[in-house]
């Protein structure tokens, strides 16, 4: 094309205003698609692989089916949340549990195929298991909370049923088979891309999907954009109305709200709290809030640094934090409060559930004498850089109250990659932080947060055999009566020995235009777009 | 000249090397740990000890080091830990992102500053000088991300003149085949106006905001370079010989007052290259800038070293084809022993 | 002409450079005097009255966690030009001196100093102060260091520059012969004459600097909370923008970019004061 044919081109196509006749195609395509926005993409497609972060959770639970999933409940204020005690199938159309309640057997779908046409059979299905308590990292440790540690445990009775042995009568078995973890893999698919020292093909399942759900990966761009299309095939469970889901990295907030205001996207993760209690008021924006199960918000003291160890200074920091101040400055209202509860002793094995402290500096300043610290100490209170729209005012405000009983704070602000490090490390004195469990058993919680075994969530290092043996036990009870009986008992001894101080339950808020309905919350905080539907 | 040439590339080795150096130390010193960052948030000591000894960092300094140069010298970058891809592959997908943008915003900067420091110069002291200093200082004196999110709420959130920040293209244009990579450039080849306009619409906010920093370097440097030529010798004779005012400031004194301009234009836009992460972050670019900055915050080494080395290299590269750009132009303008 | 009718003539000449200079002594005097005159502490929390807009009671409205924006802004003022005016002191002091040496001894130092000074212009330069605050920790003498290894490279080549083309000057000769030392000729003789073109970089730096301490504070590796500090103020304000509470981002972005816009136009009157040879 020469320059004088371009030049004539160009004006042609201003005069004819060519671009308002494309529009009706393009507004077209846009009515099908779910265009999602978030703060960071996932980096990587499969759950299994190391450091896979949430939304590549999210990546695997649409992507890949999973022998069970869970039904759904409406709640209160009219949301749709999972339930997590209704276990539903999606690639086992059964199970039956064998009588000595040692082993569960699930027959198969006949009709499920994976991307590719293979067919799905329990070799697959075994497989899966086996690369899940076998690549260590998060998979595995997820593996284990349901009891499913060792491959033995995995068993190709035909190929269309397939059977796993428990090691013990775990009542977090059968919700754990229902969790991202367990996906199901094609592994005739992933075997071609095996190498030695690759034997789980992790490395080629981080960039291509070799699953058989709902929906297929069309293009990933890491770091900008990925697109889904649906798996018109697949047979799990009633075909999805979405043809097409663009899901693409924003970082900045507030372009992911002034893109939502003015109706460029249709669903906006990761927004501030404060957007949404701004959407609440008004009618032009749709909000879904579900308080995020068996999460909170704390203030963790490591118990073995001076003068963390003394409980009397532990509880006189709890009754001096700015608990309302906090949750007007930092949640915005939306979150569940957690202090202010009636006594030490609970009424109920709910968890969370408030703990008995409330902002009273009288109190606070007397038990800090009574600690023998009258004249005050100084201490460095860090939080995560990436969540510091929460953590952030919460830290200013609580150095300003605790300045008022003599505690002087320096803030700091830890960015990522040293946040984790610095938490195993488990060298800082006191931390803002918050932590959910998939599975919503408040055992669950305590055996990873409070335990004796000391893992990395256990951040304030608290050892205390009493309580472990409660949450052993709470464990492995089959009687509802006692089981009910332990988690009071070791919900009292965390409410008195407050090494941890819940602040807050937090809300899973998520804004979406007006349009989009069927929007269901789930406990691993991602969209399922199997649900959704538009217009 | 190809001697010249060649000293200059010589000449550029060590600070190549240097860069190489000071890069991988300074990486390694970030404290973050990117074994316990990437063993996932349930990692126990021992798990994180097997992710450190897989991705090669329970080796000492210098053998890490070695193992880097001499991967290096294959051409290969290392692999980024956060996205899993070869780094090689991910700057050369995000390179002609951040380069399209960069120019884009220096030329809009070159189209402005340039003709304002011609009127400048021809009134100095005027009030007309004074007011083109105040704007084009003006523009420099924001930060960036400060300028970028401005003009989002203004012309997208509010007028809703520009289109939605969702990076170079909106996710319902398909990017034109990819020959070079720049949109403008590759929808242009495929004959897709509608891209080309997408595209355009897409870069414009971000160009703007980049190009508002490179006001002032280059109106100052035109305006100097102009006020010198003005009152040099041959654009005396030029006016005494009774040319008119048009012919002596453009044809006569503004050609020969370009030179300097140029090697500004050429530093403007490799500190913008440099500098332009901000820009991309607040508006969703997929350029290398926004990668550099994820990869630093996870201690992902790899990407960051790729980074910096190759801003480097583009660096050293820019000031070699502008000194030979100079010389060709300028005869008079012998290169420096 | 006396220095002071010279400068008066420059003024006259040149409204905008008045102007600057007036703002500069203001900012001086905010930074020394603003903390006992700010009408309220501005690290006091009032979470009841977040984000209000500018009124009476408070002329800059307040921000999220209630703090008044006009007291954080004056007393900003100590810590932003401070850490302006350590950051560019540090890097012309080590710079130039750097730059001088190289210049007049040359040879061997000469190359050395030049290949150390390539190789950090050859950084995409924020990027680099980014990574020094990242690896070190993000205090407020980590970003002064930070910004002043990046400036280092100006000084050093101006100063190498300069030195070189006066080292064989007439009075360089004279001292030399009349016995002084290498030091003393490089510190009390080409120094002083190097002045002006460093005067001009110095204050483009001042302003520079103050940005990229704003450019890290987006990034989270700004000075600590709860320090007001413009570029955090901005960084902060700016999530706010969208949502309709302009005044947090816009009047210490203003305050900031008066600052800079202050001391870049600053450098250039600088220049027509001290040397009207260069005037631009």
């Amino acid at each position: 094309m020469d320059r004088r044919k371009f030049i004539q081109s160009v004006a042609a196509f201003g005069a004819t205003g060519a671009l308002p006749a494309a529009l009706p195609a393009f507004a077209q395509t846009r009515s099908e698609t779910l265009l999602v926005t978030m703060e960071f993409g996932p980096n990587s497609l499969d759950i299994h692989t190391v450091g896979a972060n949430r939304p590549a959770y999210g990546v695997s639970w649409n992507c890949y089916d999973r022998l069970l999933t869970f039904g759904k409940k409406t709640l209160a204020n009219g949301t749709v949340s999972y339930d997590h005690s209704k276990l539903e199938p999606e690639l086992a159309e059964s199970w039956s549990v064998a009588k000595d309640g040692m082993s569960v057997t699930f027959k198969l779908r006949r009709d499920a195929k994976f991307h590719d046409g293979t067919p799905v059979t329990a070799k697959d299905v075994k497989w899966s298991f086996d690369r899940a308590v076998a690549v260590g990292g998060f998979p595995t440790f997820q593996m284990k909370a349901g009891s499913l540690e060792k491959p033995e445990q995995f068993v190709i009775v035909d190929d269309a049923t397939f059977r796993i042995n428990l090691l013990r009568k775990d009542k977090m078995t059968m919700a754990d088979i229902a969790v991202p973890v367990p996906s199901i893999f094609n592994s005739e698919l992933v075997k071609k891309n095996v190498t030695a020292d690759d034997p789980w093909g992790l490395n080629w399942t981080k960039s291509n999907v070799a699953g058989g759900g709902a929906y297929k990966v069309e293009s990933w761009k890491p770091g900008q954009e990925i697109v889904f299309v649906r798996n018109d095939a697949w047979k799990s469970g009633a075909l999805p109305p979405l043809k097409k889901v663009i899901l693409r990295e924003v970082p900045s907030a507030g372009n992911r709200r002034a893109l939502l205001e003015r109706g460029d996207v249709d669903i906006s993760y990761d927004l501030p709290p404060k957007d949404f209690q701004e959407f609440v008021k008004t009618d032009k924006i749709n909000e879904s809030s579900v308080p995020i199960e068996n999460a909170i918000w704390y203030v963790g003291m490591n118990v073995t640094k001076a003068p963390f160890n003394n409980v009397k200074v532990r509880q006189a920091i709890a009754y001096a934090i700015p608990y309302d101040k906090l949750m007007s400055a930092a949640f915005y209202g939306r979150a569940t409060k957690l202090w202010g509860g009636k006594a030490a002793k609970p009424d109920s094995p709910a968890w969370p559930q408030p703990h008995p402290y409330n902002t009273d500096l009288a109190k606070a300043k007397a038990l800090m004498a009574e600690a023998g610290q009258a004249g005050g100490f100084e201490t460095v209170l860090s939080y995560d850089l990436g969540q510091a729209t929460v953590s952030e005012p919460i830290a200013i405000l609580l150095q300003e109250a605790l300045a008022q009983i003599g505690i002087k704070i320096t803030i700091n602000k830890i960015p990522g990659a040293n946040w984790r490090s610095a938490l195993l490390k488990k060298d800082m004195p006191i931390i803002i932080n918050r932590f959910g469990g998939w599975l919503n058993y408040p055992d669950y919680f305590f055996f990873w947060n409070y335990h004796g075994q000391n893992a990395v969530f256990n951040t304030m290092s608290y050892q205390n055999p009493a309580m472990d043996k409660l949450i052993d036990a709470a464990r492995l009870d089959s009687d509802p009566k006692k089981y009910e009986a332990d988690v009071k008992g070791f919900i009292e001894i965390a409410n008195s020995e407050i090494p941890r101080i819940p602040l807050t339950q937090p809300w899973m808020d998520v804004a979406m235009q007006r349009n989009i309905k069927g929007y269901q919350y789930w406990f691993h905080l991602q969209p399922d777009f199997r649900q959704i539907t538009k217009g | 000249m190809w001697k010249l040439v060649i000293r200059r590339l010589l000449d550029a080795v060590p600070s190549v090397i240097g860069v190489v150096i000071v890069t991988f130390l300074l990486t390694r010193a970030l404290p973050g740990d990117p074994a316990a960052y990437f063993a996932g948030p349930a990692a126990s000591q021992q798990a994180v000890e097997e992710i450190r000894a897989k991705l090669g960092l329970n080796r000492s300094l210098p053998e890490q080091f070695v193992l880097y140069v001499r991967d290096l010298a294959r051409g290969d970058l290392g692999v980024s830990l956060s996205t899993g891809q070869p780094v090689a592959n991910e700057i050369v997908a995000r390179l002609p992102a951040s380069l399209e943008l960069t120019l884009l915003g220096v030329v809009l900067a070159a189209l402005i500053a340039i003709p304002l420091g011609v009127l400048a110069a021809s009134r100095p002291n005027s009030w007309i000088d004074h007011a083109c200093r105040a704007l084009t200082t003006a523009g420099v004196s924001l930060p960036t991300f400060f300028t970028g999110l401005l003009l989002v709420y203004v012309f997208y959130y509010l007028l809703g003149w520009a289109p939605s920040p969702l990076g170079r293209l909106d996710p319902f244009t398909t990017p034109p085949p990819g020959i070079t990579h720049f949109y403008l450039i590759d929808s242009l080849l495929a004959r897709d106006l509608r891209t080309f306009w997408a595209a355009l619409t897409q870069l414009a906010l971000p160009a703007i905001t980049l190009g508002l920093f490179a006001l002032a370097p280059l109106a100052r440097m035109t305006r100097a370079s102009m006020l010198g030529t003005l009152s040099s010798d041959f654009v005396r004779t030029a006016r005494a010989s009774g040319l008119s005012r048009f012919t002596v400031t453009y044809t006569y004194a503004f050609r020969n007052a370009l030179l300097p301009v140029v090697t500004t234009l050429g530093m403007v836009f490799s500190f913008l290259l440099g500098s332009n992460i901000l820009v991309e972050k607040v508006f969703a670019w997929p350029g290398i800038g926004s990668f550099a900055i994820e990869a630093l915050v996870a201690s992902d080494y790899a990407p960051v070293q790729g980074f910096v080395l190759t801003m480097a290299l583009l660096y050293l590269a820019l000031n070699l084809l502008i000194d030979i750009f100079y010389n060709l132009i300028d005869p008079r303008i012998g290169f420096a022993t | 002409m006396s220095t002071l009718a010279h400068a008066r003539y420059v003024m006259s000449e040149n409204p905008l450079t008045l102007a600057a200079f007036v703002l500069f002594f203001l900012l001086v005097a905010c930074a020394l005097f603003g903390p006992s005159l700010v009408p309220y502490d501005p690290l006091a929390t009032d979470v009841a009255a977040a984000l209000q807009p500018p009124s009476r009671a408070h002329w800059m409205g307040t921000d999220s966690l209630g703090r008044d924006i006009l007291s954080r802004i004056v007393v900003a003022t100590r810590l932003d030009i401070g850490i302006a005016v350590s950051a560019v002191a540090l890097s012309f002091a080590i710079g130039s001196a750097v730059g001088c040496m190289a210049g007049y001894y040359g040879g061997g130092a000469d190359r050395i100093m030049t290949r150390i000074v390539d190789t950090i212009m050859a950084f995409p330069l924020f990027v680099l102060a980014m990574g020094i605050v990242a690896a070190l920790g993000n205090t407020v003498a980590n970003i002064v260091l930070a910004t002043a290894i990046i400036n280092l490279p100006f000084y050093a080549r101006v100063a190498r520059a300069e030195v070189n083309v006066r080292r064989e000057a007439g009075y360089v000769e004279a001292a030399r012969l009349s016995g002084n030392s290498n030091v003393r000729i490089i510190m009390l003789h080409l120094f002083p004459n190097i002045m002006p073109p460093m005067m001009v970089q110095i204050s483009l730096n001042m302003g520079w600097a103050i940005l990229n301490a704003a450019g890290l504070s987006f990034i989270g590796l700004g000075v600590r909370p709860p320090a007001p500090e413009w570029g955090i103020m901005v960084a902060e304000g700016a999530s706010y923008i969208i949502s309709g509470e302009w005044w947090v981002a816009l009047f210490p972005g203003a305050a900031l970019m008066l600052a800079v816009f202050c001391f870049n136009l600053l450098g250039d009157g600088l220049r027509d004061l001290i040397d009207p040879r260069m005037r631009t």
